[in-house]
């Protein structure tokens, strides 16, 4: 979330798009009905009628998988009203920026585009920029290079008629939702959007949200209270899991994975430390050096020094264009090119997509460590159904944690905010947390490595010294991720003494002397103390929410990024009754702003040298409406995806998106309109379940209320196959097939789609064969596909293609 | 002073959070369930489950909604049940809060007469003839703490007070709730200590939504003042 949860009350209308905050995050609604109640309105969009749609003041839905035609015709919609906040766009947003003359699109296809490596080079993905680098502009916006007119050409192809045929959404509702929406374009007025897995778990899923992103650049929405981008994330730690990269691309702190080509740290830390020539652009980034190296510091302590380039050759390379992310992970062990796997607090036999693919290639394996809460579908994959556990060789290690509230540390939320969690109960049985696991785990490896073993230097240099009376102390860790001074540091007159805690990131330096686990996470926990322990209700003195000693929120405990946003070029805020920062004249008021530097303009109006800014994260410190660094484009394009009912795609000649990644073993079958499988599918959450369902499946008061797997149906489908609500059903795909209980309801109906008469059916993905103890309420990834996002590779789970057959 | 619930509909979001919360203080089992082809579960109010949310999916002047009813004992102010059992130590009235309070003693007398005495189709009886319903968390309540179902609900829709708070409550928001919706009312406010707040037909929420079981040829006031006094007679100038 750029802004978070409480904000939400803040806004003056809501879009619940991509996720189904009523069942899924059912705290949020508290502050969604809070800002009805206040007269804001409830927009949502969804393939199904939920208890979202429920509470909404408009709802309307549309195709799984068509949502940037839903939002490109609302771009373009905004562009023809001139809807836009054209203060805002022209002051804060790369709007005005030109585009180099080699860039171009055409038909579904941006320039640079090599089909037979299904990549771009994105070389014309550029601006034209002055001699000092810095983007050519024009301020008057007509150059028809400029990024706005651009934009408009792009999604002068995105009208309602043809919004409608690909969307299914009745014209007359895709306009309420666009005025209504676009309303917020005023200044004064915010709009949020509110999306989850449904906008991200797309073969678009990325330009799902970059084209909310535009929108709410394009209306002014951007860094003020009750705006923002908000994804809301699926488990109450996610947020943390990302941040401290549990992925495979970036290191701690949205830092980059280094490839084979960055051969050595000078050569890393060049590559992905921008340079502007502009001294009005803060780009942060320029300070990654200083992050990558407190960073190894963290991970080698004095065993990393400048000599041996503070460890950077012991960490591991990704080869060039090759991913390692779950999807490949589990495509190579299918392929038996992985030996042994640690299912950490995980679940793949039913959470990946094309969990049948997932559940053969663990019997590739010659072992698996499992560690979770319970014996789960993978731990126990060997004797599940099709199973024949005299021919499988892999060896199961079951090791048992306990739960999160058996033990201490911190979770960060959506809304970025760090919080500390003290011990409840003691863990049962041997169970143990995760920390002691891992600790023990390490201290092993050390051992065997100090024997033997090939390249054992990261092992043997790696900083191991978390425990406090022999069990693994989260403080330690915390204070680690904050990061040290490890020697006397003198910053602007004040010294900082060798072995003190670091107390904001702006101190990190790139020469050793200091250390951080995650420099975002720096000041998090300081001299002051523990700042995500802590409790303060007294909200901030603009009383919007932000409560600023409650907990600690990352960057710098900024509750609303991007906040220079939210104000004039003058440093007043743009909307008086809901400010977030101020100018009064000598400091910054309310939120923490985004960097100290003055505003933009002096008070006579003339530019301040000092001012920056306000996206400072960006290089040029423009909001990007073009947004050149994503692999599928610079704009948005609509894309059918990988399983879809159409022959083609209605709005270019490229039916998939042309880089989405598809994979080629006997168990990555697909289908795209294939009488087979005739009917869209969807995959979604149930308030009731919890992601696999691990923890609430075995849970009887859980499995009361949704006690089977079931699938989801419109009563003109029911009628169709002859289906009655409440019988047992058969779905299945290209890849397999579930048994499922009919819902047959009026919250699903056919769409029409270009004169088609489309039919979906949604499933949720919360069950597995070993709980209940029938065993036959089966995890729908059976059905889902094999590909996913070319830019992050999760997985397409939400739209893909079915039948339903009765019995 | 009484207290009661103050139940906004239009606020509730379904997530049955008050459901699994009330099984969890009284510690009631689980129901054996299968998937009826609703989300709607258990199916029914029983001895072992006294919160059921109602979920049902209408066509209101060619629109689509799905309304959400939490439903529990009104605990009425004067409760027909009560009356109908005539035994004290086994269907009571709190004096304190106002909880109408069943106990273990109910069993032995006539279950299915009691049921059939309660104008909202509330109570169940075990297998043996013990009757069981909404305690209003008494035990909770006696202790300062709201009941569990208000405690967990995220978004407003439960609310738990004084009497007199919670009226004055329910009708400044029916005033704001009727702008949008004309139809909307407080259910019964006068007979008993949980005031709905509904936008559309009681009957479209469930069967019971509004006190039903009128004998034949009676109105439905008419039932209403033979089945209870209202509880302006107990608490008047508040309403």
């Amino acid at each position: 979330m750029t802004n978070h949860w409480i904000d939400l009350k803040n806004s003056d209308c809501i879009l619940i798009m991509g996720s189904n905050a009523a069942e899924n995050h059912p705290i949020s609604f508290k502050y969604v009905t809070e800002a009805q109640r206040k007269g804001a309105k409830l927009i949502n969009v969804d393939p199904r009628f939920t208890r979202t749609s429920a509470k909404a003041d408009i709802y309307t839905a549309l195709r799984s998988g068509t949502d940037i035609a839903f939002l490109g015709g609302m771009i373009k919609y905004i562009l023809d009203n001139r809807l836009y906040d054209e203060e805002y766009m022209k002051a804060y947003t790369n709007a005005s920026a030109l585009v180099n003359p080699a860039f171009d699109f055409k038909d579904g296809l941006f320039s640079g585009y090599d089909a037979a490596n299904r990549k771009y080079d994105k070389s014309t993905w550029s601006f034209q920029a002055d001699e000092k680098g810095v983007p050519k502009t024009d301020p008057s916006l007509q150059d028809a290079r400029c990024v706005l007119q651009l934009l408009k050409k792009h999604y002068s192809r995105y009208d309602l008629k043809l919004v409608s045929e690909i969307t299914g959404t009745p014209e007359a509702d895709l306009l309420t939702v666009y005025k209504t929406y676009s309303a917020t374009g005023e200044k004064g007025k915010a709009g949020t959007i509110m999306y989850a897995m449904g906008w991200t778990q797309h073969t678009v899923g990325v330009q799902n949200i970059r084209t909310m992103s535009i929108i709410q650049l394009l209306l002014g929405n951007m860094g003020v209270a009750g705006g923002g981008v908000n994804a809301l994330r699926g488990e109450s730690n996610v947020q943390g899991s990302t941040d401290q990269a549990l992925l495979w691309h970036i290191w701690p702190g949205y830092l980059k994975s280094p490839k084979a080509s960055d051969t050595s740290l000078a050569v890393y830390n060049e590559k992905y430390t921008p340079k502007s020539g502009d001294p009005r652009s803060a780009n942060w980034w320029q300070n990654y050096p200083k992050y990558s190296v407190s960073l190894l510091k963290s991970f080698f302590g004095e065993n990393a020094n400048k000599e041996n380039e503070f460890g950077y050759n012991w960490l591991p390379k990704t080869d060039e264009g090759k991913s390692y992310s779950w999807l490949d992970i589990f495509d190579e062990m299918y392929k038996g090119n992985i030996k042994g796997f640690f299912a950490w607090g995980q679940n793949p036999a039913c959470s990946g997509t094309n969990a049948g693919k997932n559940r053969e290639a663990m019997k590739k394996l010659d072992w698996m460590v499992n560690a979770n809460l319970f014996d789960n579908e993978t731990g126990s994959f060997w004797r599940g159904p099709g199973m024949d556990p005299s021919k499988i060789k892999t060896e199961v290690f079951m090791l048992p944690a306990c739960v999160s509230v058996e033990k201490e540390g911190s979770v960060s939320n959506s809304g970025r905010w760090m919080q500390w969690r003290y011990q409840g109960p003691k863990p049962l049985g041997n169970s143990l947390p995760d920390g002691d696991i891992i600790m023990e785990l390490g201290h092993r490896l050390k051992q065997i490595y100090k024997e033997e073993g090939k390249f054992p230097e990261p092992i043997r240099n790696l900083k191991w010294d978390y425990l406090t009376d022999g069990k693994y102390d989260p403080h330690k860790i915390a204070k680690q991720i904050n990061g040290y001074f490890l020697q006397d540091v003198t910053i602007k007159d004040q010294t900082y003494k060798k072995g003190t805690l670091v107390p904001a990131f702006a101190m990190l330096q790139a020469d050793g002397s200091t250390s951080c686990g995650n420099w975002i996470y720096c000041n998090s926990y300081t001299e002051k103390g523990n700042m995500s322990a802590r409790r303060g209700k007294q909200d901030a003195p603009n009383n919007i929410g932000l409560y600023p000693e409650f907990a600690w929120c990352w960057p710098v405990n900024r509750r609303i990024i991007y906040n220079r946003a939210s104000v004039d070029p003058k440093g007043q805020p743009r909307n008086d009754k809901r400010w977030v920062i101020r100018w009064n004249g000598e400091k910054w008021e309310g939120d923490v702003p985004d960097g100290p530097w003055p505003p933009m303009e002096l008070p006579d109006g003339k530019p301040n040298p000092e001012g920056r800014y306000p996206f400072i994260m960006q290089k040029h410190g423009f909001g990007a409406i073009f947004g050149p660094g994503l692999a599928d484009g610079p704009f948005p394009e609509h894309y059918e995806p990988l399983e879809c009912p159409v022959e083609k795609n209605y709005m270019n000649s490229q039916r998939m998106n042309p880089v989405a990644p598809v994979y080629g073993t006997d168990a990555d079958a697909h289908a795209t309109c294939d009488p087979r499988f005739p009917y869209v599918g969807t995959t979604y959450r149930v308030t009731e379940h919890w992601q696999t369902g691990l923890m609430t499946r075995p849970q009887p008061w859980l499995l009361e209320l949704q006690p089977q797997m079931f699938v989801e149906m419109s009563e003109e489908l029911g009628t169709l196959k002859g289906i009655q609500n409440g019988e047992r059903v058969t779905v299945k795909s290209a890849r397999g097939s579930v048994q499922c209980t009919a819902i047959v309801t009026k919250r699903f109906k056919p769409f029409n789609i270009g004169g088609l008469t489309i039919h979906e059916v949604g499933m949720p993905w919360h069950y597995g064969w070993r709980w209940p103890e029938s065993g036959t309420e089966e995890s729908v990834n059976l059905l889902t596909p094999p590909t996913g996002d070319p830019n992050t590779r999760i997985p397409e789970t939400k739209a893909f293609m079915v039948n339903v057959v009765k019995g | 002073m009484s207290k009661s619930f103050f139940i906004d509909t239009t606020l509730c979001t379904a997530c049955r959070g008050c459901q699994v919360a009330c099984k969890q203080w009284h510690n009631l089992p689980a129901e054996n369930t299968t998937n009826r082809g609703t989300f709607e579960n258990p199916p029914d109010l029983s001895f072992d489950t006294y919160k059921v949310v109602r979920m049902r999916e209408q066509v209101i002047d060619g629109k689509f909604a799905w309304l959400f009813f939490p439903e529990q004992c009104r605990h009425c102010a004067d409760p027909p049940c009560r009356d109908t059992a005539g035994e004290p130590s086994a269907i009571f009235k709190d004096e304190a809060t106002g909880a109408v309070i069943f106990t273990a003693n109910t069993k032995g007398l006539d279950a299915d007469e009691i049921i059939a005495s309660c104008p909202y189709n509330i109570p169940r009886k075990s297998e043996d003839g013990t009757l069981a319903k909404c305690d209003m968390c008494i035990d909770r309540v006696h202790n300062g703490l709201l009941p569990a179902c208000v405690q967990t609900c995220p978004t407003g829709a439960m609310n738990f007070g004084d009497r007199e708070k919670m009226v004055s409550l329910a009708r400044q928001r029916l005033d704001i709730v009727k702008k949008a919706y004309p139809k909307a009312q407080l259910v019964d406010v006068e007979y008993v200590e949980v005031i709905y707040l509904i936008t559309y037909q009681p009957e479209l929420y469930h069967k019971n939504v509004i006190a039903m079981n009128a004998p034949a040829g009676m109105t439905r006031q008419m039932a209403l003042r033979k089945m209870f006094r209202p509880m302006t007679s107990i608490a008047s100038g508040i309403l």
